[in-house]
């Protein structure tokens, strides 16, 4: 092993090092190919469940061979290459042992593509064609609503991401052998429904892209709600679920609601640094330090906002992702808590209660009202909402209410609310700052 | 985590007067890009005038001087950036070592690769905070 300290030349860090420098670069590398990789064996083979299996056997052979022979030169083609061949020996097995069509008409036209390209760069000309495609019809059939939100997830992170299952375990805090096995029947599932590997068309599309992004959105906040002290894969998760929305903008330019997924994504993401204080406790948006907020991600969000405005829409308003990231960019906009568009605000929520009805979005709204006009409408809108049965067990119903009470100078009934939010806090921390909240309403 | 790909200036970059250098070399900036942003990499990018459309600022005790380009210690100038989200460094080393030479296949060039710091990389302190809520995190 050559000695690896820096000289004013630097060393070349990528050829030299460990074994471990070596697979570290391996991972990384297959991060960047993997939904590539799987998405043209899923077109040879027609099942995503076999492709990745494929894409698996060639990453292993690529970490067995090339800490030995070195890194190639084009290291994508070669794990595409490998990948392809197990596909191609899989087509041909298939073809001696069993009469399944499809997989034959597959495995013909792959010999035709074969025979009749001589030269590698051609292949790999037309390989760029049809990979944005690739990577479409995997993400929809990750996120295919035969699954179960979680096994979606799941496999979308595995597939589209290159994801090892201990490191989506370690994402959702759950023990590696249960993500394992969701992948696992997952990929059954789609086999055994025969899902076919395509991008859904017409009406189908509306439908089935509304999973996908929710996929996305969940993914992401289930990254946005960790903590200080979390395994580093939590936070991760919010990046990678940009980093999909991102990509998938990138492939479906046209679509709003796409941008409009994207926009809610960078504008919430630019916060993360400031909702949390130096303590490690959770900073409400009113209170966040707004010159902490990031301000590149503010500007890819308010530029992704305006091509979903500009788009035109599938149901002829703005979807429910771009009109919340439309609330958040209200707040984006403004220089503080003062200056905010509350009215617009206001605006928006009833919009996105047309879209989506939903009594948190109203109590949202009635935020907002207290904002824009003061606490006694804002407590009217609470009122009205006191009844949602949906809202029985909401600790932030009685926590809004109480705020309201107290700003109306009614102390003892904010104090009452305050305690019942307390109550139905689950979250420790949470539920003392509402004791506390509740103490300081005696005081006045 | 990000990184800052930093293009050098070259004689040639200097001298440009038009933002299109080399067709080929443009096209496969084009290509490298698109690759970035497919797998949703790519944060931001941009080239650079010439030194000659540019200034600097000196300080100098308590005065500040603006100094006109263009400036001489080309190697010293960088003529463009491209700023890239990544999983991990060995991520970025992947990415970069894609990057098409900005000279032309063949030709001697480099690029340069920087770390941003991220808000994570600071110990919390009192004066920290106090600085990163100057700067922002940009």
């Amino acid at each position: 092993m050559q000695n690896t300290t820096n000289t004013s030349a630097g060393t070349d860090t990528g050829r030299l090092g460990t074994t471990d420098n070596v697979r570290r670069t391996i991972e990384a590398i297959w991060h960047i190919e993997a939904a590539k990789v799987i998405g043209r064996a899923a077109r040879l083979v027609r099942q995503v469940g076999l492709a990745e299996e494929f894409a698996q056997d060639a990453l292993l052979s690529a970490l067995e061979t090339w800490p030995r022979d070195g890194i190639p030169d084009n290291p994508g083609a070669w794990l595409m290459r490998a990948t392809e061949r197990r596909a191609l020996d899989h087509l041909r097995h298939s073809r001696l042992t069993a009469n399944k069509a499809d997989e034959i008409g597959a495995a013909i036209d792959f010999q035709h593509e074969v025979a009749s390209d001589t030269h590698a760069e051609i292949i790999d000309a037309r390989l760029d064609d049809t990979i944005g495609d690739d990577l479409l019809r995997l993400i929809f059939t990750a996120c295919h609503p035969i699954l179960s939100p979680d096994a979606r997830s799941a496999l979308t992170l595995r597939v589209m991401g290159g994801l090892t299952t201990d490191e989506i375990a370690r994402a959702y805090l759950r023990p590696e052998p249960t993500i394992a096995q969701r992948i696992v029947r997952a990929k059954r599932t789609l086999a055994a429904a025969k899902v076919s590997f395509e991008v859904p068309r017409g009406e189908e599309l509306g439908r089935r892209l509304a999973s996908v992004l929710e996929v996305i959105y969940l993914m992401f906040n289930e990254g946005y709600t960790a903590t200080a002290g979390n395994d580093w894969m939590r936070p991760a998760l919010c990046e990678e679920a940009l980093r999909l929305g991102r990509v998938v903008a990138g492939l479906m330019p046209d679509e709003s609601e796409v941008w409009g997924l994207v926009a809610l994504m960078e504008l919430q993401a630019s916060r993360f640094a400031a909702r949390i204080s130096p303590q490690g406790e959770p900073v409400l948006l009113l209170d966040q330090n707004r010159k902490r907020w990031d301000h590149l991600l503010v500007r890819r969000g308010l530029d992704a906002l305006s091509r979903a405005e500009s788009l035109p829409r599938r149901e002829g308003y703005l979807g429910p992702y771009a009109l919340q990231a439309s609330i958040a960019a209200c707040h984006s906009r403004a220089a503080s808590v003062e200056q905010t568009d509350w009215v617009q605000i206001v605006a928006l929520y009833d919009a996105l209660d047309t879209v989506v009805p939903s009594p948190v979005v109203r109590l949202n709204r009635a935020v907002a009202v207290s904002m824009a006009y003061g606490p006694a409408p804002a407590l009217a809108a609470v009122d009205a909402l006191m009844r949602e049965p949906a809202l029985q067990s909401y600790h932030l119903l009685p926590s809004v209410r109480g705020e309201l009470l107290f700003r109306l100078q009614r102390a003892d009934e904010a104090r009452e609310e305050f305690e019942r939010a307390a109550a139905l806090a689950a979250n420790t921390r949470e539920k003392a700052l509402l004791l506390a909240r509740a103490a300081r309403c005696n005081a006045v | 985590m990000r990184f800052l790909i930093i293009v050098k200036a070259t004689p040639e970059t200097e001298a440009q007067t038009s933002p299109a250098p080399d067709p080929a070399i443009m096209s496969e900036m084009l290509d490298y890009h698109e690759e970035l942003a497919q797998a949703g990499a790519l944060l931001d990018c941009s080239g650079l005038q010439p030194t000659s459309a540019s200034w600097r600022v000196r300080y100098e005790g308590t005065q500040r001087r603006v100094i006109d380009g263009p400036f001489a210690e080309t190697k010293e100038l960088i003529a463009g950036y491209t700023l890239i989200q990544a999983r991990s460094r060995e991520e970025a080393i992947a990415w970069t070592r894609r990057f098409p030479n900005p000279c032309g296949e063949g030709n001697p060039a480099e690029i340069e690769v920087r770390p941003l710091y991220a808000l994570e990389d600071f110990p919390p302190s009192p004066s920290v905070e106090r600085f990163k809520a100057l700067a922002g995190n940009v």
